[in-house]
């Protein structure tokens, strides 16, 4: 079971490669984003510090629901995903594998890159430390829940849109915790833990759930 | 016995394609499903993978319901849809590679590249199949059969795309799995000659069965 996990993995990390462009348009959505806001609103190091956690965040969300589109579609569309249902393996390990992959390409690159937002925003070291802490934590929920919607809106016209719909309210929670914690680090006497461990909770209840729940819309949407 | 039909009724949407169909496949039979355009041949075929759900009746493997069963009728199952399911991204080589390896069937890399050139594709291992023709997208996904190891095949109009030469060594092919105690169902408008095995055909027209 876990050499088929691993074979999905590097099916998809292989499929990647072949078309990289693809993980760099969600990078450079994300640092376009961000460095468009300093440009409309102001310049000025402390209104950018306190603005700082939310546009990173919102960011975030916006780049990772770009690509979520493509979580599912194009094994859709060629017969693939078909295919993987009628493997023996069962379904929901073929999704986290996938989901994983997702995340490997469209999360941790910005996870990566987050440290170059800091310097834009004069956030101080400190902080940058956090926040990529809570976009390590909070990126995978992103990919896990994203991954259902992408799931129950395949073969459907204008799914693309829809799916950014029905996922980024359901982002929110991440999007207050993810935040809270990196302006949190920012005040001198408090701490970021109780937001790291709810944002644990998070990542640890998707990774549990969701593939399950992506399992069974990818069968809904396959008939 | 193999593959056991009971009392199948599928629609879609408000429409009835059949219902209360029944039949059996047994070991070293070929079954043919005939049927206009939009007589239901596909759903059917769907159906008896698991994909679609029937709205009544029963699917038995070896005298067990296929929802029971799962990953042991997965197993013995080998279905090819009207896509090839093969990525444009990926050699023929890689692709033949990650099909077998995701259904369970360890091979090497000898096997793979004797799977390729015996169906047509020598040369070819190595080009993105985006590259390659319809035809041979076809053969890609083909070439599977040669290394499967499952029981039961069901082919959703195999022949489409092929070239004389490739339809002809699909048969043969077929024939031999028929031969060494497999069963097939599938649709086409193509005749399948068997040098041995039983060839049975179902037509969805009049929802009537008729053995051949």
């Amino acid at each position: 079971m876990f050499s088929a996990f691993l074979l999905i993995l590097k099916r998809d990390l292989l499929l990647a490669m072949r078309r990289r462009s693809e993980i760099f348009t969600v990078l450079f959505f994300f640092i376009v984003v961000i460095s468009l806001f300093p440009l409309g609103i102001s310049t000025e190091d402390q209104l950018l510090k306190q603005i700082a956690p939310g546009v990173v965040w919102v960011a975030a969300l916006l780049a990772s629901t770009l690509a979520l589109d493509r979580l599912f579609s194009d094994d859709y569309e060629d017969g693939t995903l078909e295919q993987m249902t009628l493997t023996p393996v069962s379904l929901p390990i073929v999704v986290l594998a996938k989901m994983i992959a997702h995340w490997l390409l469209t999360g941790l690159p910005l996870v990566l890159i987050s440290p170059l937002v800091g310097l834009f925003y004069h956030l101080p070291f400190e902080s940058i430390k956090v926040m990529m802490l809570v976009l390590l934590l909070g990126t995978p929920v992103l990919s896990m829940l994203g991954a259902i919607a992408a799931a129950l809106t395949l073969g459907l016209r204008g799914g693309g849109v829809l799916v950014s719909l029905l996922v980024l309210p359901l982002y929110i929670p991440v999007l207050v915790y993810g935040a809270g914690a990196i302006s949190t680090s920012m005040v001198e006497g408090l701490s970021i833990q109780p937001y790291v461990l709810l944002l644990s909770a998070f990542m640890l209840l998707a990774i549990i759930f969701s593939p399950w729940a992506t399992a069974a819309a990818i069968k809904i949407s396959i008939e | 016995m193999m593959l056991e039909v009971k009392n199948l009724t599928c629609t879609r949407g408000d429409r009835e394609l059949f219902s209360d169909l029944s039949f059996k496949l047994e070991n070293s039979q070929l079954m043919r499903l005939e049927g206009t355009n939009g007589s239901g041949k596909t759903t059917l075929l769907r159906t008896l993978c698991g994909l679609f759900l029937a709205d009544e009746g029963e699917i038995l493997w070896d005298g067990v319901e296929i929802k029971k069963q799962d990953e042991a009728f997965r197993k013995e199952l080998l279905y090819l849809g009207h896509q090839n399911a093969i990525k444009s991204d990926l050699t023929a080589y890689e692709n033949l590679k990650l099909n077998c390896l995701m259904s369970g069937i360890n091979v090497s890399q000898e096997q793979l590249m004797d799977a390729l050139d015996t169906i047509g594709l020598f040369a070819f291992e190595d080009f993105p199949v985006r590259t390659l023709s319809q035809g041979q997208k076809r053969r890609v996904a083909l070439a599977k059969l040669l290394l499967s190891k499952a029981k039961l095949w069901i082919l959703d109009e195999p022949f489409v795309a092929l070239d004389a030469a490739a339809v002809e060594q699909l048969q043969s092919i077929i024939a031999k799995h028929v031969e060494s105690g497999g069963g097939v169902i599938l649709t086409t408008h193509q005749e399948v000659p068997l040098t041995s095995g039983e060839l049975v055909r179902i037509s969805l027209n009049k929802e009537k069965t008729s053995h051949v």
